[in-house]
């Protein structure tokens, strides 16, 4: 069914009874193709560009527990391709080009809202060090712009420009960021998928692969048995313990990531804001709550759910720059689990596996990537290679030196 | 999360500076057939296991100890503490 104004005023005129299922719930078939293991934004995202770019559509995609119940419904919902490294631009922006044109694509309101993200500016370093970033951003197309504190007041007037200790010097800000309703990025995905023919199995947990000769065959589920011409895993989260029962280690932790929303407020702030001198990022959702965060709690865990220090750094960090958000009153909290990689960028890459494909590591970006994940992982697993934007994410990387250290820290997955 | 610290007793895990899995006592012999291979799964690769790690605090705003806490990553709790020195020997005279 095509959604559309007519549509919808059709439903409204005759009691909303057409409207149907979203997607179908199939009992899982003996064999797929594809097999996709993992049913959030990136699986869903991959099986939809499979089957409607690549033309695979005998493709299965697997989901432990239900449709938009993962990190895809956890995530503080922000855009953006203002990346600095050329392993990561080219990626970044492919993804903000099809989150322009997702609605278009899925027949989908995924209320994609380019209301801009603006980096503020501290100090004289961080202006050389973001001019630097927002030159990288125009080379690739993605669009930047340097703002001085006078521009950034007119904006955003409420932000405390004056603090003793971080005073606002300036900006970068890239218009085209923005924010995405992301339960809709899912549901979007799963029906874009479904209406090309893919199976959308929920409450079907893999419990381990079947591996001979080096081949992979299939996976056992809860279930039953499924078998698989190729099998492409994307449970960033739980990426460890999936690929484990393929026997693999991985260059990945877990670690919880928290996210904040406010009560209801009134139109506040403009865009997305993040915070330069500590680590620390607003913004406020269509229905008025401010939707915030900052680093992760920074031991392994797959809790989701934090602990009180991290709470008390991402408020002072807020009250630093925006004090009128002490105002606010908190109405939740969550916490979500990260694959964080050893250099804080993702994994797309085929295993020592014949067939069995690994996308991961998305460390706390992967909601912003979802679209080029899914297309890059499409490709990779249509094709046998990598997508033009998404070649350096190799599993191989730290053996071959072309690590890609988006924030220069080193192998150290809690610093990234 | 409170870390009970072998000599100091209970101590707010904000006083410690966590590094990692405690494999990274294991060094592999830099002089060893194969060392790189040894040395790319010692830096890069993890178990990251969910359920019971042992893993690396330093307690960087105490008494400057290294020491290794056996916990678990599906509920935070913490089975045991031992200086990282004691676990080192340990793994040694094991070899």
């Amino acid at each position: 069914m095509k959604y559309s104004a007519a549509r919808l005023l059709w439903e409204g005129l005759t009691g909303h009874k057409g409207w149907g299922r979203t997607w179908r719930d199939p009992e899982p078939k003996t064999h797929y193709d594809v097999v996709i293991i993992g049913g959030g934004g990136h699986g869903l995202a991959t099986a939809h560009y499979l089957a409607k770019v690549y033309g695979i559509r005998n493709v299965a995609v697997l989901e432990k527990g239900w449709i938009g119940g993962g990190n895809v419904g956890r995530n503080t919902t922000i855009v953006r391709s203002n990346y600095l490294l050329d392993g990561n631009e080219p990626f970044y922006e492919f993804s903000m080009k099809l989150w322009e044109n997702l609605e278009q694509d899925l027949n989908y309101n995924a209320m994609v809202s380019q209301r801009g993200i603006m980096n503020l500016i501290h100090s004289d370093a961080q202006r050389d060090a973001f001019r630097r970033r927002g030159n990288a951003m125009m080379l690739h197309g993605a669009g930047a712009e340097l703002l001085d504190a006078e521009q950034v007041r007119k904006e955003v007037p409420f932000l405390n420009f004056d603090n003793a200790r971080f005073p606002i010097k300036g900006a970068l800000v890239q218009r085209r960021g923005g924010t995405v309703r992301h339960d809709a990025v899912a549901w979007g995905y799963a029906r874009g998928a479904d209406q090309n023919g893919v199976d959308i199995i929920q409450n079907c947990e893999v419990t381990g692969f079947k591996i001979e000769n080096g081949k992979v065959l299939g996976v056992e589920t809860s279930r039953g048995y499924i078998g698989a011409g190729k099998v492409g895993v994307a449970v960033a989260g739980n990426s460890s313990k999936v690929m484990a029962k393929a026997g693999m280690r991985l260059p990945i932790e877990s670690h919880v990531l928290q996210a904040f929303v406010s009560e209801g407020l009134k139109p506040t702030i403009p865009g997305v804001i993040t915070f330069g001198a500590g680590h620390f990022y607003v913004s406020q959702s269509d229905k008025g709550g401010l939707v915030f965060g900052g680093d992760i709690d920074g031991y392994n865990t797959y809790a989701q759910r934090g602990n009180m220090p991290v709470v008390e750094d991402v408020a002072e960090g807020g009250m630093a720059i925006m004090p009128m958000i002490g105002r606010a009153r908190l109405l939740r909290m969550w916490g979500g689990i990260m694959d964080m990689s050893m250099d804080g960028s993702p994994y797309i890459d085929k295993t020592h596996i014949d067939g069995l494909f690994f996308n991961g590591g998305w460390c706390y970006g992967g909601f912003k990537a979802t679209p080029a994940s899914g297309y890059a992982f499409a490709h990779l697993l249509a094709t046998g290679s990598p997508h033009e934007t998404a070649t350096a994410y190799r599993l191989d990387r730290f053996k071959t030196g072309k690590m890609i250290d988006e924030k220069g820290v080193g192998a150290q997955p809690n610093l990234h | 999360m409170l870390i009970p610290h072998p000599l100091l007793g209970l101590r707010d895990a904000q006083e410690f500076t966590y590094f990692g899995d405690a494999s990274l006592l294991d060094r592999p012999d830099g002089m060893a057939e194969g060392a790189s291979e040894q040395f790319h799964d010692y830096l890069y690769l993890r178990d990251n296991p969910a359920g019971e790690h042992q893993e690396l605090w330093f307690h960087e705003q105490g008494d400057r100890s290294w020491l290794v806490v056996t916990r678990n990553t599906l509920t935070h709790e913490i089975f045991k503490v031992e200086f990282a020195t004691d676990v080192a020997l340990a793994r040694r005279s094991a070899t």
